[in-house]
């Protein structure tokens, strides 16, 4: 099969998958509302990828801006005004837009130190959620509010009883999402973030303002890590504080890192193995966390391009 | 009206002074080579004008406006390319993409989160173009990082003309190349320098290649100009046998 067969065969199989998972989860065990979390967290996943697998800038504190999302989205709709659209939009804006000023600060630092401050600045906000009752709910988190129907001008879907219809909204939410990454990866921009992560100094001297172009990328990260974070409100109906720590951020690192940080679809799939392992093995110890983090190590000593830098190299040779 | 001048530059590292007062012209078309023993501040003087660090002192002009103090990606945009004496590509992506990147940027499309088929089927026909003639069309894709040394360096080259500059600066094109490759090389800056009359500033080793191509050659010695002329005049310079050919020549 050829290259461009083998890729559109991919992606006709990713999204049948997707698109029927309510109907083949029962099957293997899972459930519809744990293929919605999947999803979100995919997203998550595929949004710190973004800049860390296509532009090779690692933020060690991106769930702070998942977390933004999920505050901005809550928030919306226990005190504003009653719509899930209104919802998405303002969290995704809150996390976006502070993850865009901030990352303003911080995108001349490199490696370890651009990780260590990003970590900083989740650090800030989980203790800011954590410590502000009155607003944020604090270590309870932030309830009661719940995703309301959506009013689509010739019928209301119920997605907040029917698990199914809100299973397909935060698939074409998702859709969408992953539909704008993957134009902008395949555009002259996005060709410039890969430029950067090859070979910073040859950018440079290629005409290409390094820093600007860091910034642009990070921000349309933090964009998107907003938006998974508004639709994991929704999924919850609750926001966490813990949706900030960089426990969490560490999470969605691995999830990429675990499916295949090079590729565009790995962290999906690093998603799904890390909410399997997860959901499987907490159900047999506490001490979960020990079991991923042994697979975690041992992914990376042998399989350091993923699960689906694997498939690929496999379809390849 | 002069494309480059540099007026009396110096750059210092702590007590060392890598570059001493050192001025050059080059005008329009003009193919210059910079020589001289290693350590002689060739690759630093190569750093000061393609703006990699600022000078210590000393002016930097293109078309007699002061960019002394412009980013290197600024200077870029207004017509300075340079490759570099270790080759910098980027390595995991194919020749075409190394290639397509800096085309995109010549023509201002960097920041597109889109490409319109007329803006692409351009940026096609120009990556096509420069695949013909820094013959590699039939390398196009395959990931640079795999190809050997010479193709790398033609790739490099390659991409800095990808950028439409006016003024080229190699940094030691031929280093690590055997002598047909060499020859290749050679070919490929004389037809830039005379077909296309690109202005070009060539550090480079290898005689034979610098009195080949050079209308005019500039030799440094412990960061400071020690001759300038034509190859002729620089190879009767007794000062320059003496410091450079070694005192035998």
């Amino acid at each position: 099969m050829s290259e461009v067969n083998r890729k559109l065969a991919m992606l006709a199989a990713i999204w049948a998958a997707l698109i029927l998972a309510p109907l083949w989860m029962p099957l293997v065990g899972g459930y519809t509302a744990l293929g919605t979390r999947v999803m979100v967290l995919g997203l998550a996943a595929m949004s710190v990828n973004f800049l860390l697998g296509f532009t090779g800038v690692l933020s060690f504190g991106h769930a702070a801006w998942f977390g933004l999302g999920a505050y901005g989205c809550g928030l919306l709709l226990k005190f504003v005004a009653l719509s899930t659209p209104l919802g998405l939009l303002a969290g995704t804006l809150l996390g976006g837009v502070m993850g865009g000023l901030l990352g303003a600060l911080i995108v001349r630092r490199r490696g370890v130190y651009f990780a260590m401050v990003t970590i900083a600045f989740g650090q800030v906000f989980y203790y800011i959620a954590f410590q502000w009752s009155s607003l944020t709910g604090g270590d309870d988190g932030l309830r009661p509010f719940y995703r309301q129907p959506l009013h689509l001008g010739v019928a209301t879907v119920d997605i907040l009883h029917d698990s199914t219809a809100f299973y397909y909204f935060v698939l074409v939410c998702f859709a969408f999402a992953v539909a704008a990454m993957g134009f902008i990866l395949r555009s002259p921009f996005g060709r410039t973030m890969l430029a950067i992560r090859e070979n910073e100094r040859r950018a440079r001297f290629l005409g290409i303002p390094v820093e600007m172009h860091i910034w642009i990328a990070f921000t349309l990260s933090c964009f998107f890590m907003a938006f998974a974070g508004s639709l994991y409100a929704l999924v919850n109906n609750f926001a966490d504080p813990r949706g900030l720590h960089y426990s969490q951020s560490g999470d969605f690192v691995m999830m990429a890192v675990l499916g295949g940080m090079r590729t565009f679809w790995g962290p999906l799939l690093g998603a799904v193995v890390f909410v399997m392992l997860q959901d499987y093995i907490s159900s047999i110890t506490i001490n979960w966390q020990i079991f991923i983090g042994l697979f975690y190590v041992a992914c990376v000593l042998f399989f350091p391009r993923g699960v689906l830098g694997i498939l690929r190299r496999k379809a390849t040779t | 009206m002069s494309l480059l001048r540099v007026e009396r530059v110096s750059r210092h590292f702590g007590s060392l002074v890598a570059v001493d007062g050192v001025s050059l012209t080059v005008e329009p078309g003009e193919l210059r080579a910079v020589i001289g023993p290693n350590g002689a501040g060739k690759t630093t003087f190569f750093n000061l004008i393609s703006g990699f660090f600022p000078p210590t002192s000393g002016k930097i002009f293109l078309d007699d406006r002061d960019i002394t103090a412009a980013s290197s990606h600024r200077r870029v945009d207004m017509g300075i390319a340079r490759t570099f004496q270790i080759t910098e590509i980027f390595p995991e992506l194919t020749v075409r993409e190394n290639l397509r990147i800096p085309a995109e940027v010549a023509q201002g499309l960097r920041l597109r989160p889109w490409l319109a088929r007329a803006d692409d089927e351009r940026v096609r026909a120009r990556v096509d173009e420069l695949l013909e003639m820094g013959g590699l069309a039939d390398k196009a894709d395959r990931l640079v990082g795999e190809l050997p040394h010479g193709d790398q360096r033609s790739t490099e080259i390659m991409m800095a003309l990808a950028l439409k500059p006016r003024l080229l600066l190699l940094d030691e094109p031929t280093a690590g190349m055997g002598d047909r490759e060499t020859y290749d090389i050679t070919t490929l800056v004389r037809s830039l320098h005379r077909d296309q009359k690109l202005a070009i500033v060539l550090i480079e080793h290898d005689m034979r290649v610098v009195f080949h191509l050079a209308d005019r050659i500039m030799v440094l010695a412990e960061g400071a100009v020690l001759a300038e002329g034509t190859p002729d005049e620089i190879a009767a310079n007794e000062r320059v046998q003496e410091a450079y050919l070694g005192k035998a020549a």
